[in-house]
C-alpha cells in the first residue's frame, strides 16, 4: 500500500470520530462508581455514625481531603499522560501538594497526641482490612479506567497505567474512608497509602500491556 | 511560530469538523515532514532507511486514530513529533532490519534519496494480509482501488454504515498489525 493510498483511507474514515480520552475516562468513572458504591453499601457498609463524624471530626474530614486531593490530581495526571508529548507538569505538583498536606497532618497529629498513643493510632484496629478493601473497591474502577485510557496515546504506557491505577486507588480509598473507623492521619499515611500504592502498581503492570498504541 | 504550525492546526481543526479536503492536505504535508523526521531518526541511530515509509505510515495511522489527543489550544507540531518519536522508537525496538550502515554514508545519501514509498509495497501488502477477510477487502477497496464508501458498499452489497464501521476497524487493526509485526525477513 502506498502512503497516498493510506491517506485516502484515512480521509474516508474521517466521519468516524474517536472518543476523546477525557470523555472516555469520565464515562468509565460514571459507569464503575455505582458498582463500587453498591459493593461498599451492601457488602462493606458505611460506618453508622458517618453523618455525625462528618460534622464533628476534623480527622475524619481530612481523610477525604487526602483521598479526594489524590483523586483529582491522579485524574489530571492520567489525562495529561494520555496525550503524546505532554509531561505530567502541574498535575504532578498537585499530587505533591496533596502529599504535603498529608505530611502536615501527620506532623499535627504527632504534636497533638501523647507519644504513648502514637502506636495505637498508627496500627488502628483494621489495618489489614484497609489494605485489602481499598484494592477491592478500586477493582471495577481500575478495569474501566484502564479500558477507557486505551483511547489515549501515552508516551509511556507503564507510567500512564500507574496514573490510572492511582486514580482508581483514590476512588477506592474515598469509598473505603466512609466505612473505616480509623481516622488518624498516621493510619492514613501508612495503610491507605499502601492500599492505594497496590492499585497504582497494578495499574502500571496492566497499563504496560494494554496501553500500547 | 512558523507557518506550518498555524496551517497544520487550522487544517486539523477543519478536518476534525469534517472537512476532508483540508484533512487530506494536512496528511500530505505531514507525510513530507514525517519522512524527513524519520529518516533523520534512523540515520542518528545508524539504521538503514528501508523501513522509513513503514514508520511514516504507522505514524499517519496513529495521528488519525489518536487525533482526539491533540487539544486545539495547544501547538500541533510537538504533538506530531511526539507521535513520530514514539513510532520511531517502537520501530527501532522491534529491531527493524538492522542494516548498520555507517552514519556518514547515510548522511551522504540522504539529500538525494527519493521517496521510498514504492520500495516497501510488499511489506504493506503483508500488513494488509493480517486483516480479516472483510476488513481487508474494504480497506483495500478504499485505499488501493480508490473507491468511495458508496462504491464499496455497492460492490460488497452492504450498507454504507457497515463499510464505515469495517473501514474504521480495519484501520485500527492495521495499526495493531504494525505494532505487533516482526520483520522475520
Amino acid at each position: 500500500m502506498k502512503t497516498d493510498d493510506l491517506i485516502t483511507a484515512l480521509t474516508a474514515d474521517l466521519p468516524v470520530k474517536p472518543v476523546p480520552p477525557a470523555h472516555a475516562v469520565a464515562r468509565a468513572i460514571a459507569m464503575s462508581l455505582p458498582v463500587a458504591t453498591a459493593l461498599l453499601v451492601y457488602g462493606i457498609h458505611v460506618r453508622p455514625d458517618f453523618w455525625t463524624v462528618l460534622t464533628t471530626s476534623l480527622r475524619f474530614d481530612f481523610k477525604f481531603v487526602f483521598t479526594l486531593g489524590t483523586l483529582v490530581s491522579a485524574l489530571w495526571l492520567a489525562l495529561r499522560l494520555s496525550r503524546p508529548g505532554t509531561s505530567s507538569g502541574p498535575a504532578k505538583i498537585a499530587l505533591g501538594v496533596t502529599a504535603g498536606a498529608l505530611l502536615i497532618a501527620v506532623a499535627a497529629e504527632l504534636a497533638a497526641l501523647p507519644q504513648a498513643t502514637w502506636g495505637a493510632a498508627l496500627i488502628g484496629d483494621r489495618a489489614i482490612a484497609c489494605m485489602l478493601l481499598i484494592p477491592t473497591l478500586a477493582a471495577a474502577p481500575l478495569a474501566a479506567i484502564l479500558y477507557a485510557m486505551r483511547s489515549g496515546a501515552p508516551d509511556d504506557p507503564r507510567v500512564a497505567g500507574a496514573a490510572g491505577g492511582l486514580l482508581a486507588g483514590a476512588i477506592g480509598a474515598t469509598l473505603y474512608a466512609t466505612h473505616c473507623t480509623n481516622d488518624s492521619p498516621l493510619f492514613l499515611a501508612v495503610w491507605y497509602v499502601i492500599g492505594i500504592s497496590a492499585v497504582t502498581l497494578a495499574g502500571s503492570l496492566i497499563g504496560s500491556k494494554v496501553l500500547k498504541w | 511560530m512558523d507557518d506550518s504550525e498555524r496551517i497544520w492546526s487550522s487544517q486539523m481543526i477543519a478536518g476534525m469538523a469534517g472537512d476532508a479536503v483540508a484533512y487530506r492536505t494536512l496528511l500530505n504535508s505531514l507525510t513530507i515532514f514525517l519522512r524527513s523526521e524519520v529518516r533523520r531518526g534512523f540515520a542518528r541511530y545508524g539504521y538503514g532507511q528501508s523501513d522509513v515509509e513503514d514508520v511514516v505510515q504507522e505514524t499517519l495511522l496513529a495521528i488519525h486514530l489518536k487525533r482526539e489527543t491533540w487539544r486545539t489550544s495547544e501547538p500541533i507540531r510537538p504533538w506530531v513529533r511526539a507521535i513520530a518519536r514514539n513510532k520511531l522508537i517502537d520501530s527501532l525496538r522491534r529491531g527493524g532490519r538492522r542494516i548498520n550502515v555507517p552514519i556518514d554514508d547515510v548522511i551522504d545519501v540522504l539529500p538525494a534519496a527519493e521517496p521510498t514509498e514504492h520500495l516497501n509495497e510488499r511489506d504493506a501488502e503483508q500488513i494488509l494480509a493480517k486483516l480479516n477477510g472483510r476488513q481487508r477487502d474494504i480497506v483495500q477497496s478504499i485505499s488501493i482501488n480508490g473507491d468511495s464508501i458508496r462504491q464499496t458498499a455497492a460492490k460488497y452489497s452492504i450498507s454504507e454504515g457497515a463499510v464505515r464501521v469495517a473501514l474504521h476497524r480495519g484501520l485500527a487493526a492495521l495499526a495493531k498489525a504494525y505494532r505487533t509485526q516482526d520483520h522475520e525477513d
